[in-house]
């Protein structure tokens, strides 16, 4: 494998890392929210957490641009303000990769918790243990499954990110060139089957460790909840 | 110990509209059939559901009142709660359940320490198992033990035996008493079987379709015999107070003394003078209007005729005064007819069985016991 590859390889990986573990309480205040409470607007905000899922990742991608460049309101403030630039830099790709994820992990959260048995909730009540209490030591623990299997999905397919990636943050080797992108430069580069097929067997090896690790980690939550 | 509740609740096709007070301590049991507003009016007193409007107020202390909108959240209650169906935590071990409210308890103490309490429940070799890895009965009294721990003022126990076998149900009974005595922690006891309540309860709530039917010590509502078809008609009887006068060695049998008279009953360990509470089914009690000689029963009674509930079919109840205390006969209408029974008559009841339900005292220190048995005829 050429330096560049491992570069690419190796980008990917922090990428989807920074994606999901920023994305991750988000993740579970959203989903604990559409899981065990009622309030006005709950449809809305189950509809545009899973608008990822629907919308063309180019589009996102666009959306993204359009609010984050630097000439947009929100992105010249944030530069301004902050002297934060999303486009262009591997921390836009995160972005991009953890809203495109969001609702994986959203989704495997908000089952395993709407799993847990209600009635835990009111007996924690009775011994005297308050809302953020019960929520660190009830519905947190017993959520954990489903976290951990919503982090590793999320984390899969952060890697796999195309669409959105390019059309915010464009592909500049070392900054913004993931896996995928480097995939399709190297298809697009004459002579460039041979890195090609290597970069996809990495992303098939990579698909794979994940699957195993994801069922080891469930297999071990499940003896730990004893459920 | 003091309770004043009033409950009003609307379910959509079903309304709870109870209220009822109590003063004593010990154990107070909500009683009625599956329906009857039993488990929301717990759930209301422990703020688990928030009625539509009344009043919860334990010791003086109001929790709920909806005229002025107080409502102090279920967590700041100090009430504990034990579910039919245990909800133990399941990622925790069963150590780690027991102490999860005393954890909370913010430095008040319980009214039993972890380790009495461990040994009297019989969880000492369940610690480090998960919840998952307890059978029934196991996982009930590790609930009650969370329960107690907590250090509530009250408890709520919410049918919590329906779950389980005959043997168990008597064993935990056996804890519940024992707790009672020795922890003196009062309990609100919901359950819908005749026999654990007359063993359990000093104070009885009758519910029916969400509204209080009758609200009195178990003495008093076992004796009414206008509540008999609330109270069962198969297990309907009277409890009654009763003393050990004597112990008959030779023939293994003891001499209760009831307001009536005495009662002879297969011997009961407990020291002579020791209170006891006995039931008598309704069932189990025949009637004759002059004193039967030569017949096995050994205990006969005489009263009088106080009331006569007449009814459908074969059976009618005859409620007999027996000094201060009351017997119930279930007896047929011909029998009725034959003997010419009515209201005012001296009679004598011949009782063919007792239970020995408990000690009657509180806090006696003595272990409590169940006899159930035939008394030899």
């Amino acid at each position: 494998m050429t330096d560049a590859e491992i570069e690419a390889l190796l980008l990917s990986l922090r990428i989807a890392l920074v994606a999901v573990a920023g994305a991750l309480p988000f993740a579970v205040a959203v989903a604990w929210l559409l899981a065990r409470t009622r309030f006005p607007g709950r449809v809305l905000l189950d509809g545009l957490v899973h608008l990822p899922l629907v919308l063309p990742p180019v589009v996102m991608g666009y959306l993204l641009l359009v609010s984050l460049g630097t000439n947009a309101p929100v992105g010249g403030w944030l530069l301004e303000t902050f002297g934060i630039r999303l486009v262009f830099s591997w921390t836009g790709a995160a972005l991009a990769a953890a809203i495109i994820s969001f609702p994986f992990q959203v989704r495997a959260i908000r089952l395993a918790m709407e799993a847990i048995d209600p009635g835990l909730d009111a007996a924690a009540r009775t011994l005297g243990a308050g809302p953020l209490d019960r929520f660190f030591s009830i519905t947190l623990p017993l959520a954990l499954p489903g976290i951990i299997a919503g982090a590793i999905t999320a984390f899969a397919a952060s890697l796999g990110e195309f669409g959105a990636i390019i059309t915010f943050v464009s592909n500049i080797p070392g900054e913004t060139r993931t896996l995928p992108l480097a995939i399709y430069t190297a298809i697009q580069s004459p002579g460039g089957e041979a890195a090609a097929a290597r970069l996809a067997g990495l992303a098939i090896a990579l698909a794979l460790a994940g699957l195993i690790l994801s069922e080891a980690a469930a297999r071990r939550v499940r003896s730990l909840s004893g459920s | 110990m003091s309770l004043d509740i009033a409950i009003r609740h609307d379910l959509g096709d079903f309304r709870v509209n109870a209220s009822f007070g109590v003063d004593e301590p010990g154990i107070t049991a909500l009683f009625g059939p599956s329906g009857a507003g039993k488990s929301t009016i717990i759930a209301a007193m422990a703020g688990l559901i928030t009625p539509d409007s009344g009043h919860v107020r334990i010791d003086g202390e109001t929790l709920f009142d909806s005229s002025d909108g107080t409502s102090i959240p279920a967590e700041r209650r100090q009430i504990g709660y034990v579910f039919q169906e245990s909800r133990l935590f399941p990622h925790m071990d069963v150590r780690r359940n027991l102490t999860f409210g005393a954890r909370r308890a913010g430095g008040r103490s319980a009214a039993i320490g972890f380790d009495p309490l461990v040994e009297l429940l019989g969880i000492g070799h369940l610690l480090q198992r998960k919840p998952v890895n307890l059978s029934g009965g196991e996982r009930q009294r590790v609930a009650l033990g969370r329960a107690v721990l907590a250090a509530p003022r009250l408890l709520l126990l919410d049918e919590p035996l329906a779950a389980l076998d005959q043997a168990r149900r008597q064993e935990i009974m056996s804890m519940l008493e024992q707790l009672r005595d020795v922890a003196r922690i009062p309990m609100v006891y919901v359950s819908h079987a005749l026999d654990e309540v007359t063993r359990l309860a000093d104070h009885m709530v009758v519910l029916d379709h969400g509204t209080v039917a009758a609200s009195d010590t178990v003495y008093a509502i076992t004796s009414r015999i206008d509540l008999f078809p609330l109270t069962g008609r198969f297990e309907a009887g009277s409890v009654l107070p009763g003393q050990i006068l004597e112990h008959d060695a030779n023939h293994h049998l003891s001499a209760v003394g009831i307001s009536g008279g005495r009662l002879w009953v297969p011997r009961i360990d407990r020291p002579e003078g020791a209170q006891v509470r006995i039931r008598v089914r309704a069932r189990d009690v025949m009637l004759a209007t002059a004193p039967p000689a030569d017949i096995s029963a050994n205990n006969i009674v005489a009263g009088t005729i106080s009331a006569i509930r007449r009814d459908d079919g074969a059976y009618l109840d005859v409620r007999v005064a027996c000094g201060s205390d009351h017997l119930i006969a279930r007896i047929t209408h011909r029998s009725l007819a034959r003997l010419g029974l009515s209201e005012g008559q001296p009679v004598h009841a011949v009782i063919k069985s007792v239970t020995v339900e408990r000690d009657g005292g509180h806090g006696s220190g003595h272990t409590p016991m169940r006899n159930q048995m035939r008394v030899p005829r």
